[in-house]
């Protein structure tokens, strides 16, 4: 099968993984909702959702009750329901907007992935070549240009909706998108200042960023998020406003927007708006793992190739690309899915951030700091090489 | 004189950075992230009603299965959002508890009105009425929610009896019956 699969065209290939991909983020980024309700209720001393028991399914031993307590079926229920619900348009929004909204929102939350390598696997050599869809020089570039797309889909909600509290939620995101967005990308810059060390090729690719994590030494296998604690810092803290998650929420503040952007939103439209959010939380936990916590190297100073160079003993098998390749995709996950609680965590802990603080803490505190932090990175790693 | 000037100390650094904040408020949300749940899933699992509970209004009997209301309608008359309506009613002569003279012969409480105040358990002379452990209500219909004599007897049941007052008055008068007439 493997080998039919290498036989056919490159692009027929390409558009499967593409869609494989899409098939695992799109309800991926469903079953983020689902966690994200039961995060908050164990965080709130509930059991959260776990009622629906699907006549059948429900009754298959052990599996069923398990399904059933994390709350599956009622992801599966959520989902039908969102997707036979009436859609209504109302009647004074600027239609053709109001419905190429939530697709804009789509389309850049499921691309950006393109650019982010989910694992690795060995080849003869020993060589670590990544698994991605897209290996390609401009790599972190690629992810902010797409991903900050995503603000139009917002501001073409707010302003086709045509109605006051939707508007100010877009104005509000815009306006945050884009102060965060500054500090971001120079919080990164230091590590890409780090890895394109004088004489060698130069490249933005997240790839060679995992690399550099997964060299030998104390210094080589160092994660980033230890060497640069502060640029880690600033760019979490970018990444929540980034995603609008609490305690930067205040683009769709229910309590004193409605619902924000997606006030006038309902039924499908309005689910594809939280799957393009929680998309953007993904690849953003994504980028920020690979940037700063290693990638898919299970643990800060023990990189992939050693790893399964400890588990060689256990047969020939463990040196197969496709068991490294999947053990590495798990490791990936599993770090994705820990960031992604992380952003859960945070989020029923903290209160909303007023906008005026909001505006400060971007273009007051973390622009001043992200800046002298790239100053002195740049010193440093001058003075280093 | 009495007004006490409260020192507002400037925030430290640490404080201005939210940080120690934040990771302090984390643990606290990991605490109960990781705690049992406080709540039960509801209609498999009760929670446990504590003594003392008020809950629907019932009407209890003694151990020897008097009913103990005498209807003298004080909790009738009490009650603030008139949810009882009693009509009295006599003891016939044959009956074990004829000395009691009176029992109500309907009873009704209207748990469409009660506000499971309480007022009708504290006023009545003989710990006839009972708020107890029910504290699920519900119905199809609004006459569904009148309980009358016999479904708050069946909610009532028996409460132990510390005192057997009409009991001890029947042995006095008897006594006295005996004695006096000499
Ligand atoms: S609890 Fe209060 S409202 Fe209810 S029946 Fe008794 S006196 Fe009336
Ligand atoms: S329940 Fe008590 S207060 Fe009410 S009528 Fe009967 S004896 Fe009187």
């Amino acid at each position: 099968m493997l080998d039919f699969y290498f036989s056919l065209p490159l692009i027929v290939r390409l558009i499967i993984q593409g869609l494989a991909v899409i098939a695992v983020l799109f309800p991926l980024g469903a079953a983020c909702s689902m966690a994200e309700r039961k995060v908050a209720a164990w965080a709130q001393d509930r059991p959260g959702p776990n009622r629906a028991r699907p006549w059948g399914l429900g009754r298959i031993p052990i599996i069923g009750p398990i399904l059933g307590r994390f709350g599956i079926f009622n992801l599966m229920a959520d989902g039908g329901k969102l997707l036979f619900k009436e859609d209504i348009v109302p009647g004074h929004v600027n239609k053709f907007y109001f419905v190429i909204a939530p697709i804009v929102a789509m389309t850049p939350a499921l691309s950006t992935i393109a650019f982010v390598p989910f694992g690795a696997y060995l080849d003869g050599a020993g060589r670590v070549l990544p698994v991605m869809l897209a290996d390609v020089d401009i790599g972190i570039l690629g992810v902010f240009a797409l991903a900050s797309l995503g603000v139009y889909s917002l501001i073409l909600a707010g302003w086709a909706s045509n109605s006051k509290y939707p508007f100010l939620g877009a104005i509000r995101a815009s306006a945050q998108l884009i102060s965060y967005e500054l500090s971001m990308t120079l919080a990164v810059v230091p590590v890409l200042l780090w890895i394109n060390a004088p004489g060698t090729p130069g490249t933005l690719s997240l790839v060679r960023v995992v690399e550099f994590q997964s060299q030998s030494g104390f210094w080589g296998g160092a994660w980033f998020v230890f060497v640069m604690p502060l640029s880690a810092f600033i760019f979490l803290v970018a990444l929540f406003a980034e995603t609008n998650r609490q305690p930067f929420d205040m683009p769709e503040s229910e309590a004193d927007l409605v619902g924000g952007f997606h006030t006038e939103y309902g039924s499908y439209k309005w689910s594809l708006f939280f799957v393009a959010e929680y998309g953007h939380m993904i690849v953003g936990s994504a980028l920020f793992i690979l940037l700063f916590c290693g990638g898919w190297n299970p643990l800060p100073w023990l990189p992939l190739s050693t790893f399964v160079g400890w588990l060689a003993p256990l047969g020939a098998w463990t040196a197969h690309p496709l068991f490294v390749g999947i053990l590495s995709i798990c490791i990936f996950l599993g770090k994705v899915i820990f960031s992604i609680f992380f952003f859960m965590w945070v989020r029923w802990t903290l209160p909303r951030f007023r906008y005026d603080q909001v505006m400060r803490i971007g273009w007051q505190r973390l622009l001043p700091l992200s800046i002298a932090n790239l100053i002195i990175y740049t010193i440093a790693i001058a003075l280093l090489n | 004189m009495s007004v006490i000037k409260v020192p507002r100390k400037p925030l430290t650094f640490a404080e201005r950075t939210y940080i120690p904040q934040i990771v302090s408020g984390m643990m606290t949300t990991l605490k109960h992230i990781v705690a049992k749940p406080l709540t039960v899933n509801y209609p498999e699992e009760r929670p446990e009603i504590p003594a003392g509970y008020r809950g629907v209004p019932t009407l209890v009997r003694d151990p020897n299965g008097r009913e103990k209301c005498v209807s003298c309608q004080l909790c009738e008359f009490v009650c603030p959002p008139k949810a009882i309506r009693i009509t009295p009613g006599e003891i016939p002569a044959d009956s074990p508890a004829a000395h009691v003279e009176k029992a109500p012969k309907e009873f009704e409480i209207n748990m469409l009105r009660c506000i499971y105040c309480g007022l009708c358990q504290e006023v009545c002379p003989e710990e006839a009425i009972w708020l107890q452990n029910v504290f699920s209500v519900s119905g199809y219909e609004r006459g569904e929610f009148i309980n009358n004599k016999q479904k708050l007897y069946e909610l009532g049941g028996t409460l132990p009896d510390a005192h057997y007052k009409w009991d001890k008055k029947k042995a006095a008068a008897e006594e006295a019956a005996l004695h006096g007439q000499h």
